[in-house]
């Protein structure tokens, strides 16, 4: 990998260490894998989102996830930075922007001595009703992540995914759809596109998927309604439920009647991934950018030196040198490579 | 294109044969003609001609991809004819996409909304299944390339990917052509039968038999053509059949161990169908050539030399091939042992008893003496004792049961009851071991419900190991498959996705019907029919039986 190398200076004061990112004249982590003093959280997954920190600044949709997921003392302290408003921090000057990813996700723009960096957290282009659309930064380093950095990863339009479920539930009264997805964040957003495809029977939940889904109504987004399995007088046939992906094939289902499982996820463009998973109704549906997104995203900024956080970094760090930039893979560990699992 | 490629899609994600009807019968039912009948072909017999596309792939990618790009793709994708299916309209990469903004000049406020990614290739609604097997019918080899590619451009991901499927000519979505058949017939709510029994006299697109299901036209006349006329068959013989059955009223006949056939022959044409109907007459010229006869005959295909019926293995060697070659047909000698005729000469004899049947064939076979095929014939029998006696020896002889027909039996089509029975050999039986248990699918998914076991041998270094043997998924209760499903999520050594190992301890009596060499198994063997017997949950794993036991059951040849 010939064109990976790092610039003579650090970009607005960022650098690498064993918690993550670190941007040192600010004196901060962003999405630190371990406990540190001070802590930005891009949103509220639980691989970008740890207890343990002294203090943490976020968005406040991020902030009310982190306290219904972790707790009200998942942090010595709590800040909330709504998008768009500028803070100074030790040297630098940030701002959170939106990410596109779920409910509260932002991207940390870092400004110093007249350099910028943006690190995009997890980010995504495709239409979410539950999460305000991404937001372009121009940069000189932006900070990517590659979970799906290959070029055979196109999520397919999601008014499309929508439709091809909703006709298998049209065509099969007599069995349950049981959906596997992220109970964070893609489960609402499936719900809310479910909803704006005219699908206004009530929606059933597992438990597990519960309590995050009435975070999100009450922070103001309408999911229409909702009822538990576990109240259910029937086995639910011809209904939609949406269960976490662990659950798909648990005892748990037997409940329903003759479950036709569905899978959302980027990783359903690959056959062979999706029978691994047993599913028989595959949706390309993803929370993070696929390859076209990536890289017009990437271009877009204007960044002269592009840093590949996690997932397929090989193919992109290429693509990127391709593109007459400079790619550097950091390979952080502690992110999850599986998006919903 | 769309509608056939979504079509092949969802079959190869649903597992169970409901499922799999459903799709089909929706998309014959919405579907035009032509493209509609061209589906049908393309999942029955498949289209009459092929392309070896890997050649022709490599070099459009060449031009088309960054090729570390393609390696990184295909490293993950595992399959090159997937792989670019989904990457053929990913972005090239660009120098200039950076823009004119460098980092110098870059403008301090947020350029705001990233602009959406190029548009997916707009599916071309023209594009249509008919057009793209009439024209493959017309183009030359050098021609296909370039028209290939046209047809990428046009179609979305899973098009492509059904695209390149269709030509292959390897669909391997799960559905046999009888499957596909039956389908259609539900456009009806007729049985899968009636349309066998005409489509042999059908070609594709079959518009002809879409507009006799929907009522618009008439039923398709068979005319002189050869076709498959359904068969009649048995109900296996309970013990409770075998107390309440009056044996005068039956003949009994050796049951073969070889695969069901229909001979239909007359103007000069012969066809051989298996039993769901397939034409497998060109796998088996060294019958068929030399047949010239009049007539629709049923009976076993079986591999005979000099009189003796070879094990079931050496047929196997001739099945589910195309063609064939003289080596082939030296070595594994076709034969037809027949038993029974519908049609002698132009006439119909299926409203006859069986016995009646078999007086005219009998005239008829001494009459003509057909090569390569012979008489099955009638057991004298005095009681049931006798008959008891004589099941009891068929496995030392080689034969699989004993057929019980009734004598006055008319040729119904289908398994009516009461008027054949199969009374299979008594099963051979092995304590195995289970070792992997994998999860089933549609009402079975969340159970661990198919599963491999093994018997013990002895290693290289002395050490005493399991070598898995066969694989079953049915013979329990559901009672059972509950207990099983739970001592498998309490036993479990490792897991790999659907499928988890589990400790050597639970012992299967498995029952299975014979054990052939095979050289797709580590144990070198292969059971047939395998299927639970019993559950010895007394049974200590470490007891189970060894590999040379079943070794030792392997059916000699020539027996």
């Amino acid at each position: 990998m010939g064109n990976m190398r790092n610039s003579g200076t650090p970009i607005a004061g960022m650098a690498v260490d064993a918690a993550g990112l670190y941007c040192a004249p600010g004196d901060f982590h962003i999405d630190p894998t371990r406990p540190v003093a001070r802590a930005i959280i891009t949103h509220g997954h639980a691989d970008h989102a740890r207890p343990g920190h002294g203090a943490v600044l976020a968005t406040p949709d991020t902030i009310a996830i982190l306290k219904t997921r972790l707790g009200e003392d998942a942090a010595g302290s709590f800040q909330a930075l709504p998008y768009g408003e500028p803070l100074g921090l030790g040297g630098v000057t940030l701002r959170l922007a939106p990410a596109g990813h779920i409910l509260g996700s932002a991207q940390v723009v870092i400004d110093h001595k007249g350099a910028r960096a943006v690190v995009s957290g997890d980010y995504k282009l495709d239409p979410d009703p539950t999460a305000v659309p991404s937001e372009l930064v121009r940069c000189h380093l932006f900070v990517t992540e590659a979970t799906f950095g290959l070029p055979v990863f196109r999520h397919e339009p999601v008014r499309e995914e929508i439709g091809k479920l909703l006709t298998s539930v049209g065509a099969n009264a007599d069995r349950t759809h049981l959906i596997g997805a992220y109970g964070l964040g893609k489960t609402q957003r499936l719900i809310a596109l479910l909803r704006a495809a005219g699908f206004d029977r009530p929606i059933w939940l597992h438990g597990a998927n519960a309590a995050l889904c009435q975070l999100y109504q009450a922070r103001g987004i309408d999911l229409g309604a909702l009822a538990h399995v576990s109240e259910a007088t029937s086995k639910l046939p011809g209904e939609i439920v949406f269960s976490p992906p662990s659950a798909l094939s648990d005892r748990w289902s037997r409940r329903l009647t003759e479950p036709l499982t569905a899978f959302a996820s980027g990783w359903m463009r690959v056959r062979a991934r999706a029978r691994q998973k047993g599913v028989e109704l595959p949706l390309v549906i993803s929370d993070h950018c696929d390859w076209p997104g990536l890289i017009t995203t990437i271009a877009a900024t204007g960044a002269e030196d592009i840093w590949v956080t996690h997932g397929r970094e090989e193919a992109l760090v290429h693509q990127i040198g391709l593109m007459g930039m400079r790619g550097r893979a950091l390979a952080l560990i502690g992110y999850e490579e599986n998006e919903g699992e | 294109m769309k509608a056939f490629a979504n079509l092949l899609d969802r079959l190869s994600y649903s597992p169970s044969r409901n499922a799999k009807l459903r799709l089909m019968r929706d998309y014959f039912r919405h579907t035009p003609d032509p493209d509609r009948g061209w589906a049908l072909a393309v999942l029955t017999s498949g289209l009459p001609f092929s392309f070896p596309l890997r050649r022709t792939l490599m070099d459009m990618m060449t031009r088309r991809m960054d090729p570390e790009l393609f390696r990184l793709s295909r490293d993950y994708v595992g399959d090159t004819a997937e792989t670019i299916a989904l990457m053929w309209d990913a972005p090239l990469p660009a120098r200039d996409m950076a823009g004119t903004g460098a980092a110098s000049t870059m403008d301090p406020e947020p350029a705001g909304q990233t602009p959406p990614p190029p548009a997916a290739a707009e599916v071309a609604p023209s594009l249509r299944l008919s057009e793209v097997v009439e024209e493959l019918a017309l183009v030359g080899r050098n021609e296909l390339a370039p028209r290939l590619e046209g047809w990428l451009d046009q179609l979305d991901a899973t098009g492509r990917w059904a695209l390149l499927k269709l030509l292959t000519g390897a669909l391997r979505v799960g559905v046999s052509a009888r499957l596909a058949k039956a389908a259609v017939a539900e456009l009806a709510d007729l049985g899968v039968d009636e349309i066998e029994e005409i489509w042999h006299a059908l070609t594709p697109p079959y518009q002809s038999l879409f507009a006799w299901l929907e009522g618009r036209g008439p039923k398709p006349d068979v005319g002189e053509a050869l076709v498959f006329r359904p068969l009649m068959l048995s109900h296996p013989l309970e013990a409770a059949d075998w107390a309440a059955l009056d044996l005068a009223q039956f003949a009994a006949e050796w049951k073969w161990d070889g695969i069901r056939v229909q001979v239909a022959a007359g103007n000069g044409a012969v066809k051989l169908f298996s039993r769901t109907g397939e034409d497998i007459s060109s796998a088996f010229p060294d019958l068929v050539d030399k047949w010239h006869f009049d007539a629709v005959l049923d009976g076993e295909l079986l591999v005979v030399r000099d009189g003796q019926v070879a094990p079931f293995n050496d047929l196997q060697q001739r099945l589910n091939r195309k063609r064939v070659s003289k080596r082939e047909m030296e070595q594994f000698p076709a034969h037809v042992r027949l038993y029974d005729a519908l049609a002698l000469d132009g006439e119909d004899l299926r409203q006859l008893p069986l016995l009646t049947r078999r007086v005219h064939l009998d005239a008829w076979f001494s009459q003509r003496r057909p090569a390569c095929s012979d008489l099955s014939e009638l057991i004298g029998l005095a009681d049931k004792a006798q008959l008891q006696q004589l099941w009891s020896q068929t496995r030392a002889t080689g034969i699989e049961g004993i057929m019980l027909k009734r004598r006055d039996s008319g040729y119904v089509a289908g398994r009516p009851k009461g008027l054949w029975w199969k009374w299979k050999r008594a099963p051979l039986t092995l304590d195995c071991v289970l070792m992997y248990a994998q999860r089933g699918s549609g009402k079975r998914s969340s159970y661990y419900s198919d599963y491999t076991f093994g018997a013990w041998r002895t290693n290289a270094s002395g050490a005493a190991e399991l070598v898995p043997v066969g694989k079953a998924y049915f013979g329990f209760t559901d009672k059972e498959l509950l207990e099983i499903d739970r001592w498998v999520r309490t036993h479990t050594i490792e897991s790999f996705g659907p499928v988890r190992a589990v400790q050597p301890e639970l012992v299967f009596e498995v029952a299975f019907d014979a054990v052939q060499k095979s050289t797709r198994h580590k144990s070198g063997v292969a059971m047939r029919f395998p299927r639970i017997h019993r559950i010895r949950w007394d049974k200590p794993g470490a007891e189970a039986d060894r590999l040379e036991t079943l070794l030792a059951m392997l059916e000699a040849p020539g027996s």
